[in-house]
């Protein structure tokens, strides 16, 4: 491997950061990382070749995130902020990983899932464990009813016109 | 009664102070509760303590009086990342999600603590459940980096009329561990903890002017710690000097049974060498680190280190990491997916915050997260879900965790080419003001943010930062180091003699004078600026 020599290094880098214009605050940020025009995605990787249009996402998926996830958008900046994301790992494909196994851990070489003997070494903490949630009866959380038990017994109502 | 007490060093000054009675630990944890109060403006603290740190410290104190105290940390107050559970204290990850949360346990790490000794002060701020990177997003509001209020940085200010300006112009911390960076920084604590998933250690103390450990994945339990990607997260250390953080380390490490990431080899704590030598290493400069965006200043101060290890006999070789550039957009699909996991379980049921919706299970869990969670939290939900789609899986996360292991590849193939240490920037830049930080949004930033750190996460490395000189504006500006895995011993040896070269100055505060019944010797920095 060859001796690093810096000077020859730092000109064969990358092009330098332009030195930013002075700040109004009055602070001069000599050094800061240059400010144009305002990016949605960080600078450095490639973007994503212009002639491939990034993807709607479709009402659909939208809606089955929010199912799946039980987080609303919320508003269009909910979703727009879901496309920039998605625009963002699309970079991924420039990769070449043909080939290639996924790693799941890093420990995958050093380590792999044991068992331990099956006593029971710890427990007993119920009332503990009950005083963080809200709405208890005896040794149970209580949740509303589900979907279904909501929708049947709807069905039920109407049908007995209640 | 010693002067100078709270900018000690924990083991060479502060524990030494304590073995031999010049200070007892209810005098240095009633020090340091007073500096947090009058630090309150720093936002540094989510939740203080007093009480049972007074206790605590009472605890210490009669141990020592008998002569048997606990080891080097009895007595030491320290503070502790808001994400990690400690049992009967309100644990709430700066979320409104666990707003009133009190943990029934304690993390693996916040128990080892205890065991020895130390004395928790009480839990730290940090961004909305660790995902950020300024500690700007939490619902308690950001943290200030204590430098905003320095000396040196005033003195670098362009003289201002009016009052305002210097609350207007404070800088942000970093993050997401900005309250444990900023309640060492300011005295307020010897040592604390942080998480470290993309850089969330390293990045605020380099921000801060402290020390930052990110350790080995599968080395430090995260039993306890509230997870943000299973795969990546390790707790982190933060102290003022390179020594302490070895104590703690040695403290923290080793195979914890509730655990079953950590690895099982047995962990030996060890003591660095006072005069480190580094003659015989190979450090090694990745290209790929002089990333677009990166300061002249820092670039300039990476080079002035490189010069140094060479002038002591070190080999210094430029290496190559290809794959960098694509770590950011790994880590963003691989985090988001984990993240989207783990926050599944904030449903109001158990724990936390619970909607007053009753209609149905799905509208009371979908009411409830929508009002626990911020924006940040709930769009890497949604994020994470899409690439976790079936039509998706292959496309996304699976190829994002083959991107992943071509990343770990790179770092095998340059330590296995011999080269012992990468040394690296932290930060692109030193810490930017408030107001014009959050002129971009969190994704943004965490991507701008990340890039010198988070790959070291992705491939499970020991990395740390040392605080390294001034900036123009009178701000901290760190390096990085980056150790094989395991080998933390060379790596805080290394990162020790780095900072033994550089003498980064003591920061001026006059908060922390104050306290202190003296003024703080002002170091040089004999190198750099």
């Amino acid at each position: 491997m060859r001796v690093l020599s810096l000077g020859r290094w730092l000109r064969a880098g990358r092009v330098p950061p332009r030195e930013p214009a002075s700040r109004p605050s009055g602070h001069r940020h000599s050094g800061h990382r240059p400010q144009g025009p305002p990016q949605e995605l960080p600078q450095g990787p490639s973007q994503v070749p212009p002639q491939v249009p990034p993807q709607k996402v479709s009402v659909e998926v939208l809606e089955h995130l929010e199912h799946l996830a039980l987080v609303d958008f919320r508003d269009s900046e909910g979703v727009e902020r879901l496309q920039k994301a998605i625009q963002f790992a699309d970079q991924l494909h420039e990769v070449n990983t043909d080939g290639v196994e996924p790693m799941d851990s890093v420990l995958e070489d050093r380590w792999c899932l044991y068992l331990r003997e099956d006593d029971v070494t710890e427990g007993n903490c119920t009332k503990e464990l009950l005083e963080n949630a809200r709405e208890t009866v005896e040794e149970y959380f209580v949740a509303p009813p589900g979907i279904n038990l909501c929708k049947s017994l709807v069905v039920l109502l109407e049908t007995f016109d209640v | 009664m010693g002067a100078r007490l709270l900018g000690h060093a924990l083991r060479s000054q502060v524990s030494a102070a304590l073995k031999e009675g010049r200070v007892t630990p209810t005098e240095l944890c009633q020090r340091c509760l007073a500096l947090i109060k009058s630090t309150k403006f720093l936002n540094a603290y989510i939740t203080v303590t007093e009480e049972t740190a007074l206790k605590q410290a009472e605890e210490s104190e009669k141990r020592r009086k008998r002569g048997q105290p606990l080891g080097i940390l009895d007595g030491i107050p320290i503070a502790v990342k808001d994400n990690f559970n400690t049992a009967g204290i309100e644990t709430t990850c700066a979320s409104n999600m666990l707003k009133g949360y009190i943990s029934p346990y304690n993390a693996t790490v916040v128990q080892k603590l205890l065991d020895q000794g130390a004395v928790l002060l009480g839990k730290t701020n940090l961004d909305e459940f660790a995902m950020g990177s300024g500690s700007t997003d939490g619902v308690f509001g950001p943290v200030r980096n204590p430098w905003s209020y320095s000396k040196q940085y005033k003195e670098k200010s362009v003289p201002k009329s009016h009052s305002e300006d210097e609350e207007y112009n404070w800088v942000i911390t970093g993050g997401s561990s900005g309250g444990s960076a900023a309640a060492v920084s300011s005295f307020t604590c010897f040592a604390a903890l942080g998480s470290d998933t993309g850089g969330s250690t390293r990045n605020p103390a380099a921000h801060c002017g402290v020390v930052g450990l990110k350790p080995t994945y599968g080395l430090i339990s995260r039993h306890g710690l509230i997870p943000l990607v299973n795969s990546m997260d390790v707790p982190g250390i933060l102290t003022r000097c390179v020594d302490d953080a070895a104590v703690l380390l040695g403290s923290l490490a080793g195979h914890d049974p509730k655990d079953s990431t950590t690895i099982q080899d047995d962990f030996k704590p060890f003591e660095l060498p006072d005069l480190p030598d580094v003659s015989k290493l190979s450090i090694g400069i990745p290209k790929e680190y002089h990333a677009p965006g990166l300061s002249s200043e820092i670039l300039s101060l990476w080079s002035k280190a490189a010069d140094l290890f060479k002038n002591a006999g070190a080999k210094v070789v430029e290496v190559s990491l290809p794959h960098t550039r694509y770590s950011i957009v790994c880590y963003h699909v691989l985090c988001t997916a984990e993240v989207a996991s783990n926050m599944a379980r904030f449903d109001g049921l158990e724990y936390g915050h619970r909607s007053d919706v009753k209609d149905s299970t799905e509208s009371m869990y979908a009411a409830t997260r929508r009002e626990g969670f911020n924006d940040v939290v709930r769009g890497r939900i949604l994020s994470g879900n899409y690439f976790l789609l079936k039509q998706n899986y292959e496309k996304y996360f699976v190829k994002a965790q083959k991107v992943r292991r071509l990343i770990a590849n790179d770092f095998g193939k340059v330590f296995g080419s011999g080269v012992d240490i990468l040394l690296t920037p932290t930060t692109l830049s030193d810490a930017v003001p408030y107001t014009e930080f959050i002129q971009e949004d969190n994704r943004t930033r965490s991507a701008q943010d990340d890039i010198l750190t988070q790959a070291a996460n992705m491939a499970g490395l020991p990395a740390i930062n040392v605080p390294t000189a001034l900036s123009e504006r009178g701000l901290p500006v760190g390096l990085q180091f980056i150790g094989r895995s395991f080998q933390e011993k060379q790596l805080l040896t290394v990162a020790k003699w780095f900072e033994k070269q550089v003498q980064f100055p003591v920061i001026q505060l006059e908060e922390a004078e104050r306290h202190d019944n003296g003024v703080f010797q002002h170091q040089k920095s004999a190198s750099f600026s």
